[in-house]
């Protein structure tokens, strides 16, 4: 094994070393949750986003929309904190949208994508065999797609095609592979592990197995590919509105807002650095939880945090 | 062996320092983590003389490899060195990698533990030599193949000038390690230090290795640190020995003195625990209690005192220097060039005159008296759940009823080619034919060599895995023929225990979740596996409170308990012990295989023990079979086995198994067997064993070994129910 060599501290066995008191699963996973600092900081700041995005358009005065009392191109001020638009809107306004819309397709993408794909990656790697090769030439098949062509393709067959979620469930639709494959390669080792085997001697069926053994152990991978997923997902939408396959106008959504800035950077930079920044914090702060929660999830990590 | 002449008598006579090679004084080494400084070495001195071997023996986490990491400057730049070493006179703490390196592999080599990481795959063996010979030679590209060629045959490899041109990947374990030790001996070092270099390997192989260890001494007169956790390794192989404990060296001595009178407890202890193959089955070992210290905890005092029977108040409070009694019971500091002297870091060293193990410690197979009381009473409890159990204790081996039948297995596991088509190209023949019978309350041993088969044989008989033909057959009814849903009730019945204490257990479940999971398998309700649980945490000789903690928060002893509470969950009839005490410390190991008697009298378990440890399979079972290559080829009751082996393999086996007795395992007979193990997706035709048979080799005739190659030998008895698979099988006695 790679590990250093600093010997393996044989732990002493006496009740001291965790405590006496029986705590719940959860509770020691909460617990260490809390001591990851950078993940607690971005749980915040995410949260607050969430916050401002969702609650934020029922307590400020000017929606998405085009508003003939919005004057154009005026920048940061107290009228309005982020500026307008030549088009009339508010930026602030757009913002909060943007980002309710780029989340809800995020979310959804990442919760779809990872539900799909571990049950399909974990099913593969475990049955192994012909299964296991029918079953990843079907991935491979939705990985070699490119993808933004094929998502752009179809949106501009679908209708309905301009609603978030119809967004959302056609990059899902695509956007699984990625997480099958990671999750069968985990499985793959895993289901050699004796623990495994000693599992199917006591009894257990083969789903019994995936859930209880194989899923919780390949946890750590398959947070962070959602969390990965869920970044893919917020570029992809923002993609499929720059080629406005995405959410059509008059809705808004953070990548269409950038799409919409892209040549106004310079001379009005208030258009352009709001949503990209926003963009950037939230993929930043879903990948600091992700490893907080990976580390929280594992019960070999140490309860001290440094 | 022919080892020691040279050093002994004349090491004793020339106190003096003109032949020392190594010498380290004070050496400590503390590594900074994350809770606290961790102090894996303290205070390590010893001297070593030309030509001679010293032998380091402890349990995992005493200190042995750092301190010689330490020696040859290979740990991580996070570890503190105190203290000086030198090889013939010269300092080496302290020097930069650079000036290290000088010293490194031609005054100092060293030997890894896994032959398989310390060769690089992508380059040659012969380059792989022949580059150790350029960086401290400066010699032709010519000469330094020469050498390689050389060393090649020095340390018993055959056909050296093809080997040359293999990587590492095409050779066996053994002759990997037998490379590691030519290029080890490439510069004629004056000290190697060889860091348990046959921990991997099988015993046969085990003892070809150590051969050309000793032929790597002769051949450069440097002299040795063997390190080990195998005292029977150590006991033929080294004139001194060091026993290291917590980071210490407790005891040091010449290796009759420590081995017949050992002066510390911890020393004592440890040979109580060892089964043992030169003696007979006594009725219990003798397991230390307690597990080893944390680093990062010492007590206060002597560090084996939590552990240590006659520890008095005095223990808890200083901790005991390195001394030697001067006769009259007054301990005296030694010179460390003193290599004669015999000392112990005991204050009471004098009162261990005579002591025996078993006046020391107990046989027990828990860890606390506490414990074991409760244990007790758990047993019975469980032995009256236990329908069919009668308490009377175990029943005669041989009259049992016969519970799992095993009739002319066959397993092959299919080669298959890579790429899409994946076409079978051939096959492993993992088992051929094996046949056996599991009697009620009885133990049978299931014994042979890495890829024989034996692992193989014990799944198919809970059929974890399908068998390619053959019938299996428990109580009369055939499972061969079951679906996998039709053999889930019947799993209750048969359980399994794993080797590995560390993988079989699932890392994210806790312990009790991991023992209840059988029974949530099997339709209980939470309430009634709750109390199950705890039941059997007490059966096992563990804290029922302590189930709410995760795996790695246990020892390995106590991991493999754990894996015994889980097989026991659902009452089982029939255990299938998979090597479980091979990957424990002998001082932990003793207390497991006294759980597992234990449990068998009380619940009239019937144990199906797999095993490479010839040892320990002769203190636990009741029959034994002998497998090579997937056939059986002796089996008999333990005392016919053990008492008269007849088939060639067996007495290897038997011989290469080395006695933790020095006297014993110099001047004993060997039956050596030499190469490896053949590949079994090729096996020879005839007998399996004859390309390896020392028999065929040496004493039989050309015609008679027609018969061996033409003619697959029939396990045929021998009329008292001793059978053996050879044409020409003759009994022979060994110990």
């Amino acid at each position: 094994m790679s590990e250093t060599k600093v010997p393996p501290a044989p732990r002493s066995t006496d009740a001291e070393s965790v405590g006496g008191a029986e705590r719940t699963q959860l509770q020691m996973i909460l617990s260490r949750f809390v001591r990851h600092r950078a993940a607690m900081v971005s749980l915040v700041v995410l949260v607050l986003i969430v916050l401002g995005a969702f609650l934020g358009p029922f307590l400020w005065r000017w929606d998405h929309l085009v508003h003939l009392e919005i004057p154009a191109s005026v920048p940061p001020g107290p009228e309005h904190p982020l500026g307008t638009t030549t088009a009339g809107h508010d930026v602030l306004g757009q913002l909060m949208r943007g980002a309710q819309q780029t989340l809800k397709v995020a979310f959804t993408v990442s919760i779809m994508g990872t539900v799909v794909g571990s049950l399909w990656g974990a099913a593969s790697g475990y049955y192994g065999g012909r299964v296991d090769a029918l079953m990843m030439r079907v991935v491979d098949v939705f990985m070699i797609v490119p993808l933004l062509v094929m998502v752009a393709a179809i949106a501009g067959n679908v209708r309905g095609g301009t609603t978030w979620y119809a967004v959302a469930l056609i990059i899902g639709f695509f956007a699984w592979a990625q997480i099958a494959r990671v999750v069968r390669g985990v499985v793959l080792s895993l289901r050699e592990q004796e623990f495994v085997e000693a599992a199917k001697a006591a009894g257990a069926s083969p789903s019994w197995i995936i859930v209880r053994h194989l899923l919780p152990n390949a946890a750590g991978p398959i947070i962070v590919a959602a969390t990965l997923l869920i970044a893919v997902a917020i570029l992809l939408e923002a993609g499929m509105s720059f080629l406005q396959f995405g959410i059509q106008p008059p809705d808004i959504s953070l990548g269409q807002m950038i799409g919409d800035a892209r040549t106004a950077a310079s001379t009005r930079p208030w258009l352009f650095y709001p949503p990209g920044v926003l963009l950037l914090v939230v993929c930043l702060t879903i990948n600091f939880i992700g490893d907080g929660l990976r580390d929280a999830l594992d019960p070999r990590q140490t309860m001290v945090r440094r | 062996m022919t080892t020691t002449e040279h050093t002994s008598n004349e090491g004793t006579a020339a106190a003096g320092t003109a032949d020392v090679v190594l010498e380290v004084r004070d050496l400590s080494v503390t590594f900074r983590s994350d809770d606290g400084p961790l102090p894996a070495v303290r205070e390590v001195s010893y001297v070593l003389r030309r030509g001679e071997a010293l032998g380091i023996v402890g349990e995992s986490g005493s200190g042995k490899s750092v301190t010689s990491m330490a020696i040859m400057g290979l740990l991580p730049k996070g570890a503190r060195v105190e203290g000086s070493a030198k090889v013939l006179g010269q300092e080496i703490i302290g020097l930069t990698d650079a000036q290290i390196s000088k010293v490194r592999g031609d005054k100092i080599a060293m030997i890894f533990q896994d032959p398989l990481t310390s060769l690089n795959p992508v380059y040659t063996i012969g380059y792989q030599i022949a580059e150790a010979v350029l960086a401290h030679r400066k010699v032709g590209k010519k000469a330094a193949e020469a050498r390689a060629l050389e060393l090649l045959e020095l340390v018993g490899i055959p056909n050296p000038e093809q080997r040359l041109r293999q990587y590492p990947h095409e050779l066996s374990g053994g002759m990997r390690q037998r490379v590691v030790i030519a290029i080890a001996m490439a510069n004629e070092p004056d000290v190697i230090i060889a860091d348990e270099p046959t921990t991997a390997l099988d015993v046969t192989v085990q003892a070809q290795v150590l051969e050309a260890l000793e032929a790597a001494r002769r051949e450069t007169g440097a002299a040795l640190v063997l390190i080990t956790h195998d005292l029977g390794v150590v006991a033929g192989h080294v004139d001194r020995i060091g026993v290291m404990y917590g980071g210490r060296l407790v005891e040091t001595g010449p290796v009759e003195e420590v081995f017949y009178r050992p002066r510390m407890p911890y020393a004592l202890g440890l040979l109580g625990s060892l089964p043992r193959l030169d003696e007979e089955r006594h009725e219990r070992l003798t397991p230390i209690v307690g597990t080893p210290p944390s680093l990062l905890s010492l007590p206060t005092g002597c560090t084996f005192a939590p552990r240590c029977p006659m520890a008095r108040e005095l223990c808890h409070q200083e901790e005991p220097r390195l001394l030697a009694a001067d006769g009259s019971g007054e301990r005296v500091p030694v010179a460390v060039e003193d290599t004669g002297a015999h000392a112990a870091a005991c204050h009471f060293s004098d009162e261990l005159e005579g002591a025996r193990p078993t006046d020391l410690f107990r046989g027990t197979a828990v860890a606390t008296e506490a414990a074991e009381d409760g244990a007790g009473e758990a047993l019975a409890e469980v032995a009256e759940g236990a329908p069919g159990a009668d308490p009377e204790g175990a029943a005669d081996p041989g009259t049992g009823e016969v519970i799992l039948t095993v009739r002319d297995l066959v397993k092959h596991f299919p080669i298959r080619s890579k790429g899409l088509l994946r076409r079978r190209i051939g096959e492993v023949q993992a088992v051929s034919g094996v046949s056996l019978e599991l009697r009620e309350r009885e133990t049978l041993a299931l014994v042979g060599e890495s890829g024989c088969g034996k692992s193989t044989t014990a799944r198919l008989m809970l059929q974890l895995i399908r068998q390619t033909s053959g019938e299996v057959s428990y109580r009369g009814q055939p499972l061969h023929t079951l679906s996998p849903r039709q053999m889930r009730p019947l799993r209750r019945d048969l359980q399994l225990v794993f080797q590995d204490p560390f993988a079989s257990l699932d890392p994210r479940m806790t312990v009790s979740d991991i023992i209840a999971e059988p029974l949530r398998i099997h339709g209980q309700r939470n309430g009634t596996a709750k109390r199950r649980v705890r039941e059997l945490l007490e059966l096992v000789g563990l804290n029922p409170e302590h189930g709410s903690r995760y795996p790695h928060e246990f020892s390995g002893g106590q991991r493999q308990r754990i894996g015994i509470a889980r097989a026991l969950a659902l009452n089982p009839k029939v255990l299938i012990l998979d090597e479980p005490v091979s990957a424990l410390d002998v001082s932990i190991q003793a207390g497991v295989i006294n759980l597992l008697e234990d449990l068998q009298d009380e619940l009239g378990l019937s144990y199906l023990f797999v095993s490479h440890d010839l040892s320990v399979v002769k203190h636990i079972a009741d029959r034994v079979a002998v497998m090579y290559l997937g056939k059986i080829v002796e089996t008999g009751t333990t005392d016919q086995l053990f008492g008269a082996p007849a088939h060639p393999y067996t007495q290897a086996l038997i011989s290469a198994i080395p006695l933790p007795d020095p006297v014993k395992e110099r001047t004993r007979e060997r039956i050596v067997v030499t190469g490896d193990v053949p590949n079994p997706a090729n096996p020879p035709s005839g007998c399996r064993f004859r390309t390896r048979c020392p028999k065929f080799a040496g004493e039989l005739s050309e015609n008679e070994r027609v018969k061996c190659v033409e003619e697959p030998p029939e396990l045929l008895d021998r009329g008292t129910g001793h059978q053996d698979a050879c044409h020409y099988s003759k009994a022979v006695e060994l110990i």
